[in-house]
């Protein structure tokens, strides 16, 4: 039962592929392999901690105040982690940049928050954020992978098409398609 | 001079959908019809820029004096949570008739990253403009906040018009919904590149 809790965020529950959450961070920092799995494990971070510490907490917060109370608590482990990543790894946190703060208003970790972790035990909850996590930094990470190799004929940084790329795809626009055909591959797979 | 820089800017050249990936969840989301596409730019413009004005002048009257400036994700997004639903409790009041047009959009809005994202973006980077580069000052945030909006209901309803034809068009099915939809946006930023080093 408790694998089950991690492997259905990975694949039948995937938060990107399958649920089309945190649209953002997704796009806006797969330019690389490297970049996309920064960023999941960036928030698979923030997913586990809050969904504890929400978990804890739900029983005593008012129902109608409860959204500002889950957001003002995951903003604390997002300033956490930002001071975390400033100090252990500066090059990703000027990578990711803006998404890094941006973490407090991704719908995955609000939404987990919401569905799972206010109505369950704290170790069920921080299960759930590993597995939802673990698929959201799976996701990113073959966004990244395709988009790197595509876009500078690399990956994880290390060089494989000697032509290298067409640029096209590490920018704004591959970001779009790329996402956009995977998903075409995710449809057709699951069926 | 300035202000026009800074709004063709923000507008055309860094896109905030099309470029910085800001509130995507929306443009995916309610982007079906032009109708709605536009109410919700409208809440996003209104909210985005009293946003900006009272995140202003929170990290550089309280934050930056009391040198606690990694408060700033948590005193921002409380900022702006509180300020949606003053907006909205106001808006009741005196208009109703835009809380109307606006008000199923506001509690979205809360969780729209690019309220929040172009808040952190205009006291966090310096742009530059006619060669010099500087931090804006309030008015200039401000402009840029309501100009940001202004690209993102571009966008929007430019992408919702699309969507309300490609609804009659015949998708092959693995296409269908999101992933077409994601493409289109993709062939959109493509044309928006084309204002790349326009300023």
């Amino acid at each position: 039962m408790n694998l089950k809790l991690i492997t259905k965020g990975i694949l039948k529950e995937n938060p990107t592929f399958v649920l089309l959450l945190g649209m953002c961070p997704t796009l806006g920092t797969t330019t690389s392999a490297m970049n996309g799995m920064g960023m999941g494990l960036a928030t698979l971070f923030v997913l586990i901690l809050s969904n504890m510490a929400i978990a804890a907490v739900a029983a005593q917060i008012p129902g109608k105040v409860r959204i500002p109370a889950y957001i003002v608590i995951i903003a604390a482990f997002v300033t956490i982690l930002q001071l975390l990543m400033q100090a252990y790894t500066p090059a990703l946190y000027e990578t990711l940049g803006l998404f890094i703060p941006l973490i407090v208003v991704n719908c995955i970790v609000l939404g987990r928050a919401e569905t799972f972790a206010a109505k369950n035990s704290i170790a069920a909850s921080a299960l759930d954020g590993v597995g939802v996590g673990l698929g959201f930094t799976l996701s990113l990470t073959v966004i990244g992978a395709v988009r790197e190799l595509l876009g500078s004929g690399a990956l994880f940084g290390y060089p494989l098409l000697p032509s290298g790329g067409i640029t096209v795809f590490v920018l704004a626009p591959g970001a779009f398609i790329v996402l956009g055909y995977l998903l075409v591959l995710f449809n057709k797979i699951k069926r | 001079m300035e202000y026009i820089l800074i709004i063709i800017s923000a507008v055309f050249v860094n896109n905030i959908l099309l470029t910085q990936f800001l509130g995507v969840c929306p443009f995916l989301g309610v982007s079906n019809k032009v109708s709605t596409s536009a109410g919700m730019s409208g809440a996003v413009m209104f909210v985005m820029a009293i946003a900006t004005l009272f995140t202003y002048l929170l990290q550089y009257y309280v934050l930056v004096p009391l040198h606690i400036e990694f408060m700033q994700t948590v005193g921002f997004i409380l900022v702006i949570a509180a300020l949606v639903q003053m907006v909205e409790i106001i808006l009741k009041k005196i208009s109703p008739a835009l809380y109307q047009a606006l008000g199923i959009f506001l509690p979205l809005i809360t969780t729209n990253c690019a309220v929040l994202g172009v808040a952190i973006l205009v006291v966090s980077k310096e742009f530059t403009f006619l060669g010099a580069s500087h931090y804006l000052n309030l008015a200039q945030s401000v402009v840029i906040a309501v100009a940001y909006a202004a690209g993102f209901g571009l966008a929007m309803t430019l992408f919702a018009g699309i969507r309300e034809q490609l609804d009659l068009a015949e998708v092959p099915k693995a296409f269908r919904g999101a992933p077409i939809a994601l493409i289109t946006a993709g062939i959109l930023a493509l044309a928006f590149m084309g204002f790349a080093g326009l300023v």
